[in-house]
Formats: C-alpha cells, sequence, structure tokens
C-alpha cells in the first residue's frame, strides 16, 4: 500500500534531527516523553509573537482581537481533531496532568463522596492515577484497580465485577506509555456507562499517534499534551462534555474566567474560559493549532500504520539479541511503544551507552511504578517511536544495544 | 572500542567492594532513587566515634554501585564529624568524572543515604 508516506521527507521537516550527537546523527527514540517540533510549528510561533501578539479577551485593541482570534481558532482545530462536536468541550490546560488534575479537583470534589468507588487500571501513568488517589483520601471514596494480565492487557473480564457498585468514575488510559498496549476504550466506556459510571481517558500516548474520535469512544472526559503532537510546551487540552463543565465549579479562580465579580459574589463566565483562569499560553496554543494542521497534512492513519510497522520491525529484531526481554503485547496489540531490559546491564547503564551512539531513549520507571512493581520489574528501558523515525534507525538502536552488552558486560 | 566509564570505575562495579550488611551496625539506613527503583543500603559500625566498618547493598546501575563501593572504602577510618562534612564533589572525586544532573543523582545516591543515616545517629 502506497500512502505516499516518506518519513525521509517528513524528517527534513523537524530542524533538530539534522544534528549529530557524541558525533553521530541523532537518533531520537523518547517520543512518548516528548516530540520533537516542525519547522511550521516553530514558525507559527515566532510569527505569532512577531506580527499579532497581545493578551486574549480583553483588548479592545487590533492585537488583542488578533491574538483571541489566533487562540480560538487553535481551539477549533483542536476540536475538529478528535471530532468534538462542541468548541467549548476543549479546554486549554498545560498538559495532561493538569487537565486530569482538573477533573479531580472540580467534578471530583463535587460528585465523589464517602463510599463511592473509582475504578482505575494497574497500567496508568502517576498522572492518572495520583489525582484519583488523593480525591478518594480526602473524600473518604475508595480507589480500585482493574487489573493486568502477566502480558501487560487489561483484564477485561473482570471489568463487569469491579463495576458492580457505587463506581462514579472510570479513568483509563488509552495506550500505555510503558507497554504500548491499545486499550479497548470504546468497550470500557459502553460498559461503564450502563453501570452508570463515567469515564475519564488518559489520551495522552493516543491522540499523537493515531486517529482518535471522542464521538465513537463515547468518553466524558479525555486529557492529552501539545507537546508529545509537534506542539510547544505549556499547552495541553482537557476535553470534557458540555454538559458536564456546564455544572462542574471552576478549578483556578481569578481573571479572566468570571462574568461579574461584586464585593460579595461572583458569577462564573461561561465555557471554556471559566476553565482558563489567568492568562493563557496563547502562542504555544497557537503552535499546537499549526501542529495539528500538520499531523493531519500528513495523515493519522499514515501515522500509526509507519509507527506500527516500524514497532513490530523492533520488536523483531530487538528479541533476536541474547538477553533482551520485551515487556507487553505483542505488536499488533500496541502502539509504537517498546519497553525491555537487557539482562545484567541496568536500564541507565544502557540509555547511556546508547547516548554515546547518538541514541536518545528513556531509562526507569515512566512514571508508572505500580506497573513495575505489578510485572515484578526494576526499572525498564524505553523506546517510542514517531512519525519521522526509520527503519535505518531501529537498525542503528539494534547495534548500539548489541555494543552495549559487549562493552558492559562483565 | 569504545570506553564508556573508566576502567576503575567497571572494576568496583563488577566486583564491588564492602557488600553486605552488618548486625550490629550503628548506622543503618536504605534509600530509593526515585527515577528509576534502584536502592542502596549502607551499614555502618563505629567505635569512640570513628568508621570501624562499613558495608553497602541493594541494586543500581554502574555508578550508583560504584560510588556506594567506593563510599564505603573511604569513610573507614573517618570520623562521624568527617564523614558528616562529605560533599557531592567528593564522590565525582573518588568517581574521577563530572556528570550531569540526571545521572548524577545515581552516583549521588549513596552519599545521600550517608547524611540521612548520620542525621538519625544524631536522634
Ligand atoms: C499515559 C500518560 N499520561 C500522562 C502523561 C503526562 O503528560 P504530561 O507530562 O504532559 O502532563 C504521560 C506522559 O508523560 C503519559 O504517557
Amino acid at each position: 500500500m502506497d500512502t505516499g508516506f516518506d518519513p525521509l521527507t517528513i524528517r527534513a521537516d523537524f530542524p533538530v534531527l539534522a544534528r549529530e550527537v557524541n558525533g553521530r546523527p541523532l537518533v531520537y527514540l523518547d517520543n512518548a516523553a516528548s516530540s520533537q517540533k516542525p519547522q511550521v510549528v516553530l514558525e507559527a510561533v515566532a510569527a505569532f509573537y512577531r506580527h499579532h501578539y497581545a493578551a486574549v479577551r480583553r483588548g479592545v485593541y487590533t492585537l488583542s482581537e488578533e491574538a483571541t482570534a489566533a487562540y480560538e481558532e487553535a481551539r477549533d482545530k483542536v476540536a475538529a481533531f478528535i471530532n468534538a462536536p462542541d468548541r467549548r468541550s476543549i479546554v486549554f490546560t498545560r498538559n495532561t496532568t493538569e487537565a486530569i488534575n482538573l477533573v479531580a479537583h472540580t467534578w471530583g470534589r463535587a460528585n465523589v463522596g464517602p463510599g463511592d468507588r473509582i475504578l482505575v487500571t494497574e497500567m496508568e501513568h502517576h498522572s492518572n492515577l495520583l489525582p484519583w488517589m488523593l480525591l478518594c483520601q480526602e473524600v473518604g471514596a475508595e480507589l480500585v484497580y482493574l487489573p493486568i494480565t502477566d502480558g501487560g492487557r487489561l483484564e477485561l473480564p473482570q471489568l463487569e465485577r469491579l463495576l458492580d457498585g457505587p463506581v462514579r468514575l472510570v479513568a483509563v488510559t488509552h495506550v500505555s506509555n510503558v507497554l504500548g498496549t491499545v486499550n479497548p476504550v470504546q468497550a470500557i466506556v459502553a460498559q461503564a456507562h450502563a453501570a452508570g459510571a463515567l469515564v475519564l481517558v488518559d489520551a495522552a500516548q493516543s491522540v499523537p499517534h493515531m486517529p482518535v474520535d471522542v464521538g465513537v469512544l463515547g468518553c466524558d472526559f479525555m486529557a492529552f499534551s501539545g507537546h508529545k503532537m509537534c506542539g510547544p510546551t505549556g499547552c495541553g487540552v482537557l476535553y470534557g462534555r458540555v454538559e458536564l463543565l456546564e455544572h462542574m465549579p471552576p478549578f483556578l479562580v481569578g481573571g479572566g474566567m468570571i462574568e461579574r465579580v461584586g464585593f460579595t459574589g461572583v458569577s462564573w463566565a461561561s465555557l471554556p474560559e471559566k476553565f482558563e483562569a489567568g492568562t493563557p499560553a496563547i502562542a504555544e496554543a497557537v503552535g499546537l493549532g499549526a501542529a495539528v494542521d500538520y499531523l493531519e497534512r500528513v495523515g493519522m492513519e499514515a501515522i500509526h500504520a509507519h509507527e506500527k510497522a516500524l514497532t513490530a520491525y523492533a520488536m523483531e529484531s530487538l528479541a533476536a539479541l541474547p538477553g533482551v526481554r520485551l515487556i507487553g503485547p505483542p505488536a499488533e496489540e500496541r502502539s509504537g511503544v517498546i519497553a525491555f531490559t537487557v539482562a545484567s546491564i541496568h536500564p541507565h547503564d544502557l540509555a547511556y551507552a546508547l547516548d554515546r551512539q547518538g541514541i536518545a531513549i528513556r531509562a526507569g520507571l515512566h512514571c508508572a511504578q505500580p506497573l513495575h512493581e505489578r510485572l515484578g520489574l526494576a526499572a525498564t528501558a524505553r523506546v517510542s517511536f514517531y512519525l519521522y523515525n526509520t527503519r535505518e534507525e531501529v537498525e542503528r538502536l539494534v547495534s548500539a544495544v548489541w555494543n552495549a552488552q559487549r562493552w558492559l558486560a562483565g | 572500542m569504545e570506553v564508556l566509564y573508566c576502567e576503575h570505575i567497571l572494576d568496583h562495579y563488577r566486583y564491588p567492594r564492602n557488600e553486605g550488611v552488618l548486625e550490629d551496625a550503628d548506622i543503618s539506613h536504605q534509600r530509593d532513587n526515585p527515577l528509576c527503583g534502584d536502592m542502596i543500603r549502607l551499614d555502618i559500625r563505629l567505635k569512640d566515634g570513628v568508621v570501624e566498618e562499613a558495608r553497602f547493598s541493594g541494586r543500581g546501575c554502574v555508578l550508583s554501585i560504584a560510588a556506594a563501593s567506593m563510599l564505603t572504602e573511604e569513610i573507614v577510618g573517618r570520623s562521624v564529624a568527617e564523614l558528616e562534612a562529605y560533599q557531592d564533589e567528593d564522590i565525582f572525586r573518588l568517581l574521577g568524572i563530572t556528570l550531569g544532573p540526571v545521572r548524577a543523582r545515581c552516583a549521588l545516591l549513596p552519599l545521600q543515604v550517608l547524611k540521612e543515616g548520620l542525621s538519625q545517629l544524631a536522634r
């Protein structure tokens, strides 16, 4: 199948990929942590600052009106990108973490009480775990875990039993940032809704890498980060169903999010301003809009297919090395994330050895300590792909791991 | 062949000195590196305020294990006051390298364990 997708053409869009690290061309394989930025995004941010920058929403002068229009246009782009039916359902936050904390603080404190339950899974990133753990501790609710199998899949047969009770919310990751597992969110949402629970989807690892449609998933809340999808740091997204957002109390309070303030009371601004207190990350949102345009031009289906092919190739090649253990499900069931261990080499030492060869990978617990504990793992190495990675880079990774084994083996 | 770590660091990693635990330790303390789940424990026996014996145990990368191994050699015969004066630079001097902020945390884990252990001794 020829999709017209050419990673070499794409690479030319990303200035940083031209650089060398430790005398070798950079191979960037930490995309699950954050992605690199294409020239069009860098230019969009710079051009906005050069020509249109001002505070948004308040000014009646031309610049502020231009800045407000650009900021709100970015919101429209993001809404269309995930097929949200209503632009008011898109709240700009700093990142995924802040988006989830927002829901836990506002919806959570208004709707979760003593004896209620929040259901999370054993594969959550700390950002989709700690806000719920704290909420439960605070209001006397119970945090319940949907277990995973040894192979790194959710134990879906247990979902029905766990939903039988006062479960108010299911908080689940769409794609695991360690295992790469793609969870069947649509089915989970259907089951949760049937049991009367809402669903928040942590889409930090899905929205950047595959087509995601909130209408199809049917979820109530979704969170993701601009910086993982070619956008600038400092601007992430909370999607929430408008009916829910409308009834939620605000998160941070102050400027920009009120309708009227008197000496004794206030009325909140309408959506989405109610949840965007203070001056937002305006230029970063504009950059995120440019990133969305860029990703749509390349095509999310094509990006997903490319990453899946690279992942299958990398898993096969890594598994052929002695002492390499891959964590998680087979390639068909995952996105472009591979966590692995190498016998008798600590992941930090492996990451260091690869860095000496120009290759950037992640080592550690990847903000998923309970998951590592569940799988009996100390720390792991992780590679994660994006649209600009190539088969040749996978080959460099594999020979670099082999070199590390030679250099470090006792 | 590329040199990843100097030979004396690898030597301490492959053949750690003073590995183990002390049953009759005066200072016994451990700590995790939250970045990677590594753990280093130090056991120290004092005699008249001077380190008589030191052991380490745990798991870690080349830097944390080598630093722990070197530290247990370094501190024998030193007074508690001398231990309290140890700085991060002393660890880098022992290792013979300078490190970026992330990897420095690995190398400094054993010193952190020592400092926390000392503060418990004081209490
Ligand atoms: C699954 C998942 N959830 C949440 C996050 C947190 O994202 P951020 O650091 O942008 O808030 C990440 C990434 O680090 C992630 O992979």
